[in-house]
């Protein structure tokens, strides 16, 4: 994820001797392998993976308790769907070898050459699996990010044929944009540590454009559609913060001081943005409230994401200070007056905290953190900040261009959107055959030795 | 017999339920309803944005007494649930055909 400019050159020192040496070079190869850095990053995948379950329980306790198991089922599905995908073709379209600096060909279809040596090109010293799988969990979790803006009204294959169209129209392309060797982004020298631009506002654009395709729910503007459950959503938020140590902190790929400083600049911007957003919403309608804190602490996460291995702790507080405060005001304020139903706030806190991330990275990135980095604009380099404008238009226009396209393709095959009968039962029920809270039982198993709702 | 249904504020349920206890009702169904009157809703902020939410959470009382009791009972409990604010709540009474306990079979004053 980082440059390593500075590898690759010395890499480059090494050309002729390698040349002359190549038996004993590729040996040498196998031994860089160091069980510090492998252990790192693999538990650091196992830490990103959480926070798709986390993000389960954060939107699933945001929805109306009718619609809990289809908004858990949404992120836990994608799981599924997108670690099968990747490993087939996902990966070899993002990671490939380059295509024209817009997507990776297919040499590692189905993982072919992707083995346990490590792949000097994306991390030296792990695995090339490691590293695979490690990137398999943020294409996992983008996804879902997406799914919180279309909760509570859409119907469920088309969901799935949408996600599956998604993560490798529109999520594959922009990680090889931006990560893969080669890619027109990474070459610009766009910096996006940890996914700021892949991440967060391809799920945040994809996630407002979504929400206006399919339109409002049922109810929106004269009843009240309340969370049913906030105590889930804190545990889920919690869960978020605690993986993505991994996320940031992880993205170093690598046990190491620039792993440690991302590691504190993500918790310090989550803990300003928390508290920012509390107060903001203290003073402006008088209660700070818990599902406030929960969602300020994901929005300074989202902001510290693509900055994380770039700068240092005092503007870690600002970057998460102002992400608390300008998504709140996306949330509460923006949305509002605009009307779109984003229902659980993708787009005000993925897209705007993403977008404010990547240009405050091009303001406050200093050498000083990773050599391999650049200076931003506090730093004596204005370039940088318009280097990282384009990264985040061209992550706008392709995720919005993308999944409109998407959503009107998939809508001729299937329904996007549940019925007013299914979206009235709720998802749970129409879509899944379950009740989430079945605390009063009716009805008797159906058929021969079937099992039906009374459980088993 | 007759049968009086309250609607209480939740914080006062123990009260009246002690209070029918002395009076000697051990019998009753509670339930957990939500409902508006006189009492004004209050407002909650979810993400910004205000909702007014006027239906209160109460509990509802049900019991069924002889018709001899029944002007005493509802003074006994209009003093433990009475707080002396708006949103104390309601008494209702009902005349009632029958009572049958399921068990016996027996029925009337026998099966209360």
């Amino acid at each position: 994820m980082i440059w390593r400019s500075e590898r690759l050159k010395r890499l480059l020192y090494l050309v002729p001797l390698m040349v002359l040496a190549m038996p004993a070079w590729a040996l040498a190869d196998e031994a860089k392998i160091d069980a510090g850095d492998t252990t790192f990053v693999l538990l650091s995948a196992a830490l990103v993976w959480i926070m798709t379950p986390g993000l389960a329980l954060f939107y699933g306790g945001m929805v109306r308790r009718k619609n809990v198991l289809s908004t858990i089922m949404h992120s836990f599905i994608i799981i599924c769907l997108v670690s099968v995908q990747w490993v087939l073709i996902g990966y070899t379209l993002a990671f490939g070898p380059d295509h024209g600096h817009l997507i990776g060909d297919l040499s590692w279809l189905g993982l072919k050459d992707v083995g346990q040596t490590p792949n000097a090109d994306y991390a030296a010293t792990i695995p090339h699996l490691v590293f695979m799988v490690f990137q398999l969990m943020f294409a996992i979790i983008t996804a879902a990010l997406i799914t919180g803006s279309f909760a509570e009204r859409m119907r469920f294959p088309a969901f799935l044929a949408f996600s599956l169209l998604w993560t490798t129209i529109v999520y594959d392309p922009l990680a090889h944009w931006v990560w893969g060797v080669d890619g027109w982004l990474r070459n610009l020298g766009a910096l996006d540590f940890a996914g700021g631009t892949v991440v967060h506002i391809s799920s945040g654009v994809s996630g407002l454009v979504a929400a206006l395709v399919l339109g409002r729910r049922r109810g929106y503007g004269s009843e009240p559609l309340l969370p049913h459950n906030l105590p889930m959503t804190v545990l889920g938020a919690a869960l978020l913060w605690f993986g993505w140590f991994g996320f940031n902190a992880g993205s170093a790929l690598a046990a190491n001081g620039l792993a440690a400083s991302a590691f504190v600049v993500t918790n310090t911007a989550a803990a300003a943005a928390a508290l920012a957003w509390v107060i903001v919403e203290w003073m402006h309608h008088g209660k700070p409230t818990v599902l406030g804190a929960a969602t300020g602490c994901i929005a300074g996460l989202v902001a510290i994401t693509p900055a994380a291995g770039f700068v240092t702790p005092l503007p870690a507080v600002l970057i998460g200070l102002v992400a608390g405060a300008v998504c709140y005001l996306a949330v509460a304020v923006l949305k509002a007056k605009l009307g779109y139903d984003d229902a659980l706030d993708v787009f005000g806190v993925h897209g705007v905290g993403g977008t404010w991330g990547a240009l405050a990275t091009g303001l406050f990135a200093t050498k000083a953190v990773n050599p391999a980095g650049a200076d931003g604009l506090f730093y004596g380099n204005a370039g940088q900040l318009w280097v990282q404008l384009v990264g985040v238009a061209a992550a706008w226009v392709l995720a919005a261009v993308g999944t409109y396209v998407i959503l009107k393709v998939v809508s001729l095959f299937w329904k996007l959107r549940a019925t007013a009968d299914e979206e009235e039962q709720g998802l749970d029920i129409s879509q899944h055959g379950e009740d989430g809270y079945a605390d009063m039982v009716l009805g008797a198993p159906a058929g021969n030795g079937t099992v039906g709702l009374s459980g088993v | 017999m007759t049968k009086i249904e309250c609607i209480l504020r939740p914080g006062r349920l123990e009260e009246v339920k002690d209070a029918l206890g002395k009076f000697g009702i051990h019998g009753m169904t509670v339930s957990q309803v939500l409902g508006c009157g006189l009492q004004k809703g209050r407002t909650e902020v979810y993400r910004g944005r205000e909702y007014s939410i006027n239906l209160l959470p109460k509990v509802k009382v049900e019991i069924v007494v002889r018709d001899d009791q029944v002007n005493e009972i509802v003074r006994v409990i209009s003093e433990a649930a009475r707080t002396g604010e708006i949103g104390d709540g309601k008494i209702f009474t009902y005349r009632i055909d029958n009572a049958i306990r399921i068990r016996t079979g027996e029925q009337g004053d026998d099966a209360i």
